[in-house]
């Protein structure tokens, strides 16, 4: 019994930290304990969440992705400028994307390239691109898109449906399915998959697609809420989408992630924004204090690790 | 045997690495229902007949036939039913138990297969090592050693689409305690009887002794005996593993005995022999590699140097056996190489003096006669015998009056070689002490003193014409279970 407990663990502690904010925001503000008012919490979660799960996939093979706010960015521009009119340039552009993904998880493999740097090169590249097809804030949004994101389930807000679908898809690949096993297997021990005679290449280029298939998803939601795009929308989803990997659980090194607690972290992280203008703290000191929480919560992570290795070892 | 009923049959193959011949002409088949045991000091081959069969490293001359037919790489070994548990466990150890089987059997997939991995991971478990207690929705990373290698055993003992027809074991019993041992060689036989075959590597010689039905002997590359196992002892293996031509040549030195004692340890674990060193000897590790030795360096080392802040005043100095992980700076000079050792001799108010430096590093360069026209080639210029000289250097050129080695010559040429023993005889008769670790007979001989390792203790201190190979293996190996 006590193994499942400490199973659960992982999971427990951001879920935990989003409950404790959550309460506090609803404490300071009761209104926005309803439909809309969850609604608008967690509205601008579902990219965010999309784009944590991307990160996380890369960083259960061991690397880091540095580009994914500027893909996030890329995949926006071209939704919003050709999803409408030419849906299928559109979907064409994006699966070239997902491609070139694929073709950088097998180029990084393949040389034994640092992944920090092949991703920090290619945001320029997504960057460049995404100001090649909007140069200036603009596009629109698909009708059928705009109407997913706004659509009104009843009782439970879109938003909190959205993340729901997410964590659980995510959690059937990367968790319950024989692909996610060998891609979580990459980031513990690539030596003993590829000894198992498994192609470590095609996996990697296999999980870097699947990355990217979440970023694009992250930046058609993005532009579902939106209505438009713009070059520079998702600059912040990189190191966003990082933070919410760590905070949901997950590790840099190891193959140790949970996409429950990634969409869990990512939501966590929005609310953290919303809770600090509640607190009516400044915006120049929004970015800090967003900081402070993220080092209480990995604080805590930290100590309740040790305790519990300490209580193993005795 | 004809070559047909052989699982495994490889044909004169011959791998190298760099000048060192790993593999030399091998030829070696394992039959149907066979169970060969594979013996061996260092760098006799082993490892290497291992990967070749499982598929890991393609040999550069010579060829591999699974059953009969010939193939290479992972994929094939593995399509023909070849298993191998490694010397360091090779799980993933963010994955439960039953993750992991799934990583190594293919076979398993589609709707429900966890619930199929777990009760055949179970099943294997239960066969093997009855009451072992283990959960097998247990991360990997929560288990103990002992757990992982009898789980990574069990995965490789088990089928899912067919059989598994050659295991090879390499040294699966160093994390098992006495009684897993035993099971596990209970199960081998009754593998064995049931038509698989088995190839088991293992220290422990009574294991191989009482489990193969054929025993190889290696040494230096070659298979230099295969017989039935009925017709070894523990002592004529022994002997099978020892050098064919026996060198007598031996440099007698009066040993300081009365020389002050530098080092004095107690034995580790209150068991085995204390460990002590003399000023101006030369001290040997030996035994099989990975059973201590480097670890004591480290110790040793870890213990005279502060934790927190650099010394000045330098007791010890080490000379790392993996030049590339921490021995050389890879982008730097010969001379800076040399002289990141001992910056302080050159230096003036936090400065470097070049002259100074390039001064010590033509000394340096005389005295351990490195071969390189201008000290400031890269240091990767020069050969590995020669790199090692730099560190040699480095080491020596300190203040340090004990030097720790950590098989520092290995792939290194003869003639080398040779030039280097002669600087550590000079410089122990000026009263350095070294603790060299060497997992060569020949170096071995060439100490004062010599501590045999097995399995994290000193077993046996062997000293002047005591110090022979017969010894040493006997030492190394031990006769029972451990």
């Amino acid at each position: 019994m006590r193994k499942t407990i400490s199973g659960f663990l992982p999971i427990l502690i951001p879920a935990l930290s989003l409950v404790v904010l959550l309460a506090a925001v609803f404490y300071m503000q009761p209104r926005a304990m309803s439909y809309t008012g969850l609604n608008l919490l967690f509205n601008l979660a579902v990219p965010i969440a999309l784009a944590t799960i991307a990160q996380m996939i890369i960083m259960a093979v061991n690397d880091l992705d540095l580009s994914m706010g500027t893909f996030v960015s890329f995949a926006a521009c071209v939704t919003a400028v050709y999803m409408p009119q030419q849906p299928l340039v559109a979907c064409m552009i994006l699966l070239a994307a997902i491609g070139v993904y694929a073709v950088l998880g097998i180029i990084i493999t393949l040389r034994d390239l640092p992944s920090i740097v092949v991703t920090l090169g290619m945001s320029f590249v997504w960057g460049g691109l995404a100001v090649l097809i909007l140069p200036a804030p603009g596009g629109q949004a698909p009708v059928w898109l705009r109407a997913l994101m706004i659509a009104k389930p009843p009782f439970v807000p879109m938003a909190i449906v959205a993340s729901v679908v997410i964590a659980f898809l995510a959690h059937l690949i990367i968790m319950r399915s024989t692909f996610g096993v060998l891609v979580r297997g990459l980031g513990g021990n690539s030596r003993s998959v590829a000894r198992a005679g498994w192609s470590v290449l095609a996996l990697k280029g296999a999980a870097y697609a699947l990355a990217a298939a979440f970023a694009v998803l992250a930046g058609m939601a993005l532009v579902g809420l939106t209505t438009s795009a713009d070059a520079n929308i998702a600059l912040r989803y990189t190191l966003l989408s990082i933070a919410g990997v760590i905070l949901g659980g997950g590790e840099f090194v190891g193959g140790r992630v949970s996409p429950i607690g990634a969409v869990i972290g990512a939501l966590t992280l929005t609310l953290a924004g919303s809770f600090l203008s509640f607190l009516r703290i400044s915006p120049d000191w929004q970015i800090g204090a967003q900081g402070a929480i993220l080092i209480i919560v990995l604080a805590l992570r930290l100590v309740i690790n040790r305790s519990s290795q300490q209580e193993k070892a005795s | 045997m004809s070559q047909t009923e052989a699982v495994v049959s490889i044909r004169q193959v011959r791998v190298e690495f760099g000048a060192v011949k790993a593999l030399d002409g091998v030829d070696f088949a394992i039959g149907r229902g066979e169970a060969v045991g594979l013996v061996g000091h260092n760098g006799a081959g082993k490892s290497t007949i291992v990967n070749v069969i499982n598929g890991g490293l393609s040999p550069h001359q010579g060829e591999i036939l699974y059953e009969g037919r010939t193939g290479s790489g992972i994929a094939t070994a593995r399509a023909h039913g070849v298993r191998c548990v490694f010397q360091e466990l090779s799980l993933c150890p963010n994955l439960t138990v039953v993750e992991n089987t799934r990583l190594m059997h293919s076979g398993l997939s589609g709707l429900g297969w966890r619930r199929r991995a777990a009760k055949l991971i179970r099943d294997s478990l239960d066969t093997i090592f009855p009451g072992h207690g283990i959960d097998c929705f247990a991360v990997v990373g929560s288990l103990s050693i002992a757990e992982r290698q009898m789980v990574e055993i069990a995965i490789n003992f088990l089928g899912v689409s067919e059989p598994p027809k050659l295991v090879i074991l390499d040294e699966p019993t160093s994390s098992l305690d006495a009684g897993l041992a035993e099971q596990l060689m209970a199960h081998v036989r009754r593998f064995v009887a049931g038509g698989g075959s088995v190839l088991l590597i293992s220290h422990i010689l009574g294991e191989i002794l009482s489990t193969s039905s054929r025993i190889v002997v290696m040494k230096d590359g070659r298979v230099v005996t295969s017989r039935p196992a009925a017709e070894f002892s523990v002592r004529s293996l022994v002997e099978a593993m020892g050098s064919v031509v026996k060198e007598t040549t031996r440099a007698v030195r009066a040993t300081a005995l009365t020389a002050e004692k530098v080092i004095d340890l107690p034995a580790v674990k209150g068991a085995g022999i204390p460990f002590y060193a003399r000023k101006g000897e030369i001290v040997g590790l030996a035994g099989l590699g990975g059973h201590g030795q480097t670890t004591t360096l480290l110790h040793l080392f870890a213990e005279s140097s502060s934790r927190w802040l650099p010394s000045t005043d330098k007791q010890m100095a080490f000379v790392a056996g993996d030049r590339a992980l921490n021995g050389t700076f890879p982008l730097w000079s010969i001379l800076r190489n040399l002289s990141i050792g001992n910056l302080a001799a050159f230096a003036r108010r936090a400065s470097i003096d070049r002259d100074r430096e390039a001064a010590h590093g033509e000394d340096w360069k005389a005295k351990m006669g490195i071969r390189t026209p201008d000290m400031n080639n890269p240091i990767l210029s020069l050969s590995g015998g020669n790199q090692q000289k730099v560190l040699f250097a480095r080491a020596l050129a300190g203040e340090a009056r004990i030097v720790l080695m950590d098989d520092p010559m290995r792939g290194v040429d003869i003639g080398t070689k040779q030039e280097v023993y002669a600087t550590l005889r000079r410089e122990a008769e000026q009263g350095r002490t070294f603790i060299w670790y060497s997992t060569e007979i020949d170096e071995v001989r060439l100490c004062d003193r010599v501590y045999v390792f097995r399995d994290g203790i000193i077993v046996a201190e062997l000293e002047g014409d005591a110090i022979t190979e017969d010894n040493i293996l006997a030492t190394s190996f031990s006769g029972e279970a451990a």
